[in-house]
């Protein structure tokens, strides 16, 4: 355990030496700030729904760029190999890496509290349903990241870790958007595939084991397929 | 335990149809430095690598401090430092706060990893740079610390890959002096191409050629193989009445043939005496210059010369070992 939090703290200090945080975390900040602003007193209503839609969506295209490196980079220039030849074992490592990234996600998170903060002021917040809202982001987030990290393993070129990581990521967010054109069997199944399906029920206020077991199952199933891509170098 | 560190048993590595590695079988023992020399290409990174587990061999094994590399790899890392080729280190992060990362994942803590750190730091010279980012460091700054992380845990064995590469010979001398130090108590296998180099810090070479070892001596048997030595003198009259050179070498009692040629410059004779047996005949071609009143403007020592066995070793055999 204390290996996988020397990685991931590592990892997570390593993200303020470079540029890229601090660019996501602008960039999501602004686009959030112009999406949420634009509508929100035209509805007059004091409520948190619309970040939680803009964000959802913001983060499928940004949090890729945050997992682009975790071990792309480290193939790159061969820091890997020092990496793992260090009495670790390749499980460790990913799950360092996971969490390392957590943690800058963590902070994105929490920057982003400012707005239901300042929705609050305006009128009378529900904070149920924020709260539920942060669980279905951290639950989404951590299955987008998980994918990133991912594709990071195939490869050692950073802008095709982040190619691969957007085109899933956003596929999974698509997939609900065009149910109308598909026989109801098949809208079904791909609605419960999709991202924003479970995602916006959680940012309603609604927690379902099912909707977390969801997410919490494509987090698990990404990082175990990291973990064999990056131990089969071993047997290459 | 024995105090054989590392026992590479029949390694054989192929990458798809290209046999990186043959039937590597060697022993390395406690205190030894042992040079891993051979051209590019020629399976000493596939070596190091299996070494330290991070690729395995598709046939043969090997044990490193007792350790077998697939039954407990951990094991087999945690006995090992390693230096990897062209050194890849986080070059965003300060130097002090990368090896308190390695020694973190090496399991120190507190008071001892401070005492280890300034142990190391010591130990590479790293002190002036201690608060810098890696990737402002010179090249051979980042070799030692490099060197840093691979001995901050204090381990038994140490494999570095061509730990000398790109530094200047200043730099090269320091990082040599301090692998003879460390070697005098653990296990070392460095890989090089500089052949100098091996005879300085090496007792003993590995020399590898198409993915077969073709060599496991010392440096002095080694180049003994390669043949007798022979003297090279450059001389010059000193005045006309100097006595004709050819004779006064002949009377060096060791010397077997002497040949004489005009040197490069004007007034200037090249001469080369080859000894009948192994000994060193440098002292007694001085005293014959003196004697016949010549200057003696240069001697050197040639053929006793790991360069020409290492070409003869990784060119010649080619064909026999196919």
């Amino acid at each position: 355990m204390s290996h996988i939090l020397t990685i991931a703290g590592r990892q997570f200090r390593s993200y303020f030496n470079g540029p890229v945080a601090y660019i996501v975390i602008c960039i999501v900040m602004l686009a959030l700030g112009f999406f949420f602003w634009k509508t929100f007193f035209l509805f007059g209503r004091a409520s948190a729904r619309e970040m939680f839609r803009w964000l959802g969506l913001i983060l499928v295209f940004a949090l890729p760029a945050l997992t682009m490196g975790l071990l792309a980079e480290e193939k790159r220039t061969g820091t890997i190999e020092l990496l793992i030849t260090m009495p670790v074992t390749e499980a460790q490592v990913v799950l360092g890496k996971f969490l390392g990234v957590l943690g800058l996600y963590a902070v994105l998170l929490v920057l982003t509290v400012s707005y239901p903060i300042s929705v609050s002021t305006l009128g009378d917040l529900d904070w149920g349903p924020v709260w539920s809202g942060y669980l279905g982001l951290v639950l989404q987030g951590s299955a987008v990241l998980a994918i990133g990290l991912m594709a990071s393993s195939w490869t050692n070129n950073q802008l095709i870790a982040l190619f691969v990581a957007m085109t899933l990521s956003v596929f999974f967010w698509v997939l609900d958007k065009f149910l109308a054109l598909l026989p109801t069997g098949a809208a079904s199944a791909l609605q419960w595939l999709s991202f924003d399906y479970h995602f916006q029920s959680m940012a309603r206020g609604v927690i379902d084991l099912r909707d977390v077991l969801f997410f919490f199952s494509v987090t698990v199933f990404a990082l175990a397929v990291a973990f064999r891509a990056l131990e089969a170098r071993r047997w290459s | 335990m024995s105090d054989v560190m590392i026992d590479a048993r029949d390694l054989t590595k192929h990458y798809g149809q290209v046999t990186a590695l043959r039937n590597a079988t060697f022993q390395v023992r406690q205190g030894e430095v042992v040079g891993f020399l051979g051209p590019n290409g020629a399976g000493k990174t596939t070596t190091m690598k299996i070494l330290t587990c991070f690729i395995a061999p598709s046939g043969g094994t090997a044990l490193v401090g007792g350790a077998d590399i697939f039954e407990d790899p951990i094991a087999v890392r945690e006995a090992i430092g390693y230096l990897p080729e062209s050194t890849p280190l986080y070059h965003e992060m300060l130097v002090l706060e990368y090896l308190e990362f390695v020694g973190k994942m090496r399991e120190l803590r507190g008071s001892e990893l401070q005492t280890r750190l300034r142990k190391v730091v010591e130990e590479t010279s790293l002190g002036e740079v201690i608060g810098k980012s890696i990737g402002e460091l010179s090249k051979g700054f980042r070799q030692r610390v490099g060197l840093a992380q691979a001995l901050i845990h204090e381990p038994p064995v140490l494999i570095l890959d061509e730990p000398m590469s790109g530094l200047d010979p200043n730099q090269a001398a320091e990082i040599r002096e301090l692998i003879r130090e460390i070697g005098r108590e653990r296990t070392i296998i460095l890989s090089t191409h500089n052949l100098a180099e091996v005879r300085v810090t090496c007792g003993r070479v590995l020399i590898i050629s198409h993915g077969q070892l073709v060599a496991d001596d010392t440096p002095e048997e080694l180049a003994a193989r390669a043949g007798k030595p022979r003297f090279v003198a450059i001389l010059r009259k000193k005045d006309q009445g100097a006595s004709r050179i050819r004779e006064a070498f002949s009377v060096i009692g060791g010397a077997q043939t002497v040949n004489e040629r005009p040197g490069a410059v004007e007034g200037e004779t090249v001469v080369e005496v080859i000894p009948k047996g192994n000994q060193d005949l440098r002292a007694d071609i001085f005293q014959a210059a003196v004697s016949a009143n010549l200057v003696l403007l240069g001697l050197e020592q040639h053929g006793e010369n790991l360069e020409d066995i290492f070409r003869e070793l990784t060119t010649g055999n080619r064909g026999a070992s196919s």
